[in-house]
């Protein structure tokens, strides 16, 4: 299907050990889609299994970005594609600064000897630390070198600005950040979300989907997708308890 | 801003097999294989040698003949140097060249093959290149030259300065120093003399690019220069090598002196081809309140061998190594450095940084010698090395003598690893492998590459972009 990342009967395993068991999810470009599971229910699996991690293995099932399977190809290409993923834990990269990874980044989506022009790329990146109201001295340091968990979140979120994905996955976003960051964070979230881009919000907690709020819940038991609704499952789903939809899995 | 425009530059190509390739030579004089006093004669006939250096060289080869090779510490590599295998003296004949337009078309496009973009190659305008035993190009910017300031090729510094240049020759490092630098001492052809009168500031950097160019042709250059008192000089050596199936020998010896309040860098960025020996021996003589600092960058070649140290000799005077080397599969990076505290209040600095990929190995050995009955003298050491992928190697041998009071010694080492997260995490913002490693290394020299001038933080990046995308399978 044009216009969306389709997620098909998904099966992948770590070591041998299969995590997701024939995942579905269709998530149409302009929506923001959110799925909440407990720790190990195979969420951030989901995350790193779409953008191509090498310790997994695709045992069966598709991903189709805009029609076209990305499964196979290098976490770069995919990442070209279209295809951008806020990490839970992003790498330390010591000596290279912000401005000149994400530079370097663009570059890597340019025919060689068209790089992107320095002062149009500060143009644009000041636009958008701006909208993201983040201070112009962050750009000039070491990619989370030292960062603090919100600092590490906002970075990846300038970066999913500058990049312009199709589709970007959010792995845990909130984890580890303190609520004056989560609003920072999730203000950059909602600055950015719009028809060109949709958007897979992986969380353990509702509190995230208080500030980005999804057009579409999924519940994620077991590496499977058991239910999915409208923004008030997540409300649900805090008053009953994942033992509610635990049970759901099981019939 | 001016860090990224430091550290960028879009007119640049990079060509997967640059440094590939060769141009056809023919050479006027070529003393042929082997090494004997018949060797040496030829060499001295040929240049047209005074009869003292004849002695020099004469003298030298009995030397080299008797030293052993080094034993415990270095590496069983050196055995595979088959000594009668080489060529020690090859020419062209042609006198230096003037100006660019008299450079012959072959020598400039191995320039232009080399990706020298053009605003270095304006450089090159002041600038004397080696190509082979001879300079085949040099012009001595008129500015300089208007200083006072000597810059020439050894052959003629001996020549017509001799008055300078028998003072200092040989003082530095004499020739018993290691069997390498008798080994240079007997043979050396090109290189450079430079001298700079008192109170002369050479502003712009004096420049040499050289490379070898023919089959088992050693190089041997000879470097002298002589900062005087006050005075200030940048000289800036770069050499890339094309590649050749059988081992390459060079062995340059460099001698530097800073008179009292002098101050004298000295950078060099290699990158040897992979069959190539690189036996290096290089050290400065540092007078009272002068400063000497190397800036040494080693990539490529099968064996370096480079300890870059300075003999801090006056009161106050400082020392510093800022080095970089980079061991890809198969090769063998022995660097370090050596600080020889000889007067009070002297202060000496070491910055290592190592990268080893793949079958790459990377070793650090530094001597810092600081005697009991000196005063105040301080040194910094700080080695800090990473890795790329399991197989790879790093050693440390700091050996740091001090003694006496009121002598302080700080040394710091580390050892890092790129990640298999950290190339994912970068892969996923659309870099690819190589890139992704790439972007690492220069992340991690980046820091003591902002020390360098700008020509060559740009020449390294390309260097080691080349490297990394050479090393992803």
């Amino acid at each position: 299907m044009k216009n969306s990342l389709e997620i098909k009967g998904l099966k992948a395993s770590i070591n041998g050990t299969e995590i997701l068991h024939g995942l579905n999810l269709t998530i149409p470009k302009g929506e923001v889609h959110a799925i909440m599971g407990k720790n190990g229910s195979g969420k951030s699996t989901l995350a790193k299994v779409m953008a191509g991690h090498p310790d997994y293995e695709v045992t069966g099932g598709d991903v189709l970005l805009d029609g076209k399977t990305i499964l196979g190809l290098d976490p770069d290409v995919r990442a070209r594609e279209g295809l951008f993923l806020a990490f839970q834990y992003p790498s330390e990269i010591p000596g290279v600064t912000i401005a000149n990874f994400m530079r370097a980044a663009l570059n890597a989506r340019r025919p060689e000897g068209q790089e992107v022009d320095a002062v149009e790329y500060y143009n644009e990146l000041y636009k958008k630390m701006d909208l993201l109201k983040i201070d112009r001295s962050f750009t000039s340091r070491a990619v989370n070198d030292g960062f603090s968990g919100g600092e590490k979140k906002k970075n990846e979120i300038l970066q999913m600005a500058m990049l312009e994905p199709k589709y970007a996955v959010l792995d845990e976003t909130d984890s580890g950040l303190d609520i004056d960051a989560l609003k920072i964070v999730s203000h950059g979230v909602n600055s950015l979300r719009g028809p060109k881009m949709g958007v897979l919000v992986i969380t353990h907690y509702q509190r995230l989907l208080d500030y980005i709020v999804p057009d579409v819940v999924h519940v994620m038991v077991d590496g499977r997708i058991v239910k999915s609704g409208p923004k008030e499952l997540a409300l649900e789903m805090e008053k009953k308890g994942y033992d509610w939809v635990e049970n759901l899995a099981t019939v | 801003m001016s860090e990224v425009t430091t550290l960028e530059k879009p007119d640049l190509k990079i060509d997967q097999d640059e440094g590939n390739f060769s141009y056809p030579e023919d050479y006027a004089f070529d003393a042929g294989t082997g090494l004997t006093e018949k060797t040496i004669d030829y060499i001295c006939d040929v240049k047209e040698d005074p009869d003292w250096v004849r002695e020099f060289r004469k003298k030298a080869l009995r030397i080299f003949r008797e030293k052993p090779l080094p034993t415990h510490w270095a590496s069983k590599d050196l055995e595979n140097i088959h000594f009668d295998d080489f060529r020690y003296y090859l020419s062209k004949g042609a006198k230096p060249k003037r100006t660019w337009d008299e450079v012959p078309d072959d020598v400039k496009r191995t320039f232009e093959r080399l990706g020298i973009p053009e605003k270095e190659r304006a450089f090159l305008a002041g600038v004397e290149a080696q190509f082979d035993s001879e300079a085949a190009y040099s012009n001595i910017k008129k500015a300089v030259a208007e200083q006072g300031v000597i810059f020439v090729g050894s052959r003629e510094g001996l020549k017509e300065h001799p008055e300078i240049f028998r003072k200092w020759f040989g003082k530095v490092i004499p020739t018993a120093d290691n069997k390498f630098s008798a080994l240079n001492s007997a043979v050396f052809s090109g290189g450079s003399f430079i001298y700079v009168p008192k109170g002369v500031k050479v502003k712009h950097p004096l420049q040499a690019y050289f490379r070898i160019n023919a089959e088992n042709f050693g190089q041997f250059e000879r470097t002298l220069i002589i900062v005087d008192e006050g005075a200030e000089l940048t000289y800036m050596e770069g050499c890339t090598a094309p590649k050749f199936d059988s081992v390459t020998l060079h062995s340059a010896v460099v001698e530097l002196v800073a008179m009292k309040g002098a101050k004298l860098q000295y950078i060099t960025v290699q990158n040897w081809s992979p069959n190539v020996f690189n036996l290096v021996t290089k050290r400065g003589l540092a007078h009272e309140e002068s400063e000497i600092k190397w800036i040494d960058c080693n990539i490529g070649s099968r064996l370096t061998m480079k300890y870059p140290g300075v003999i801090l000799k006056g009161r106050k005077a400082r020392g510093e190594v800022l080095s970089i080397a980079l061991a890809n599969n198969g090769q063998h990076q022995d660097t370090g450095a050596k600080m020889i505290h000889a007067a009070d209040e002297t202060t000496s600095n070491i910055i290592s940084k190592s990268i080893s990929i793949g079958s790459g190995r990377a070793t650090y050995r530094g001597l810092v010698h600081i005697p009991r009955h000196l005063k105040g003298c301080k040194n910094n050491t700080e080695c800090d090395a990473l890795l790329i992928n399991t197989e790879s190697r790093t050693d440390t041998y700091p050996a740091i003598v001090t003694r006496g009071e009121g002598n302080s010694v700080q040394h710091e080492a580390s050892v890092s690893k790129v990640s298999a997260e950290q190339i994912f995490y970068m892969q996923q913002r659309g870099l690819s492998e190589g890139q992704a490693m790439s972007l690492s290394v220069n992340g991690f020299v980046n820091e003591l590459v902002r020390q360098f001038p700008m020509e060559y933080s740009v020449e390294l990046k390309r260097l080691i972009d080349l490297e990394m995308e050479g090393s992803v399978g």
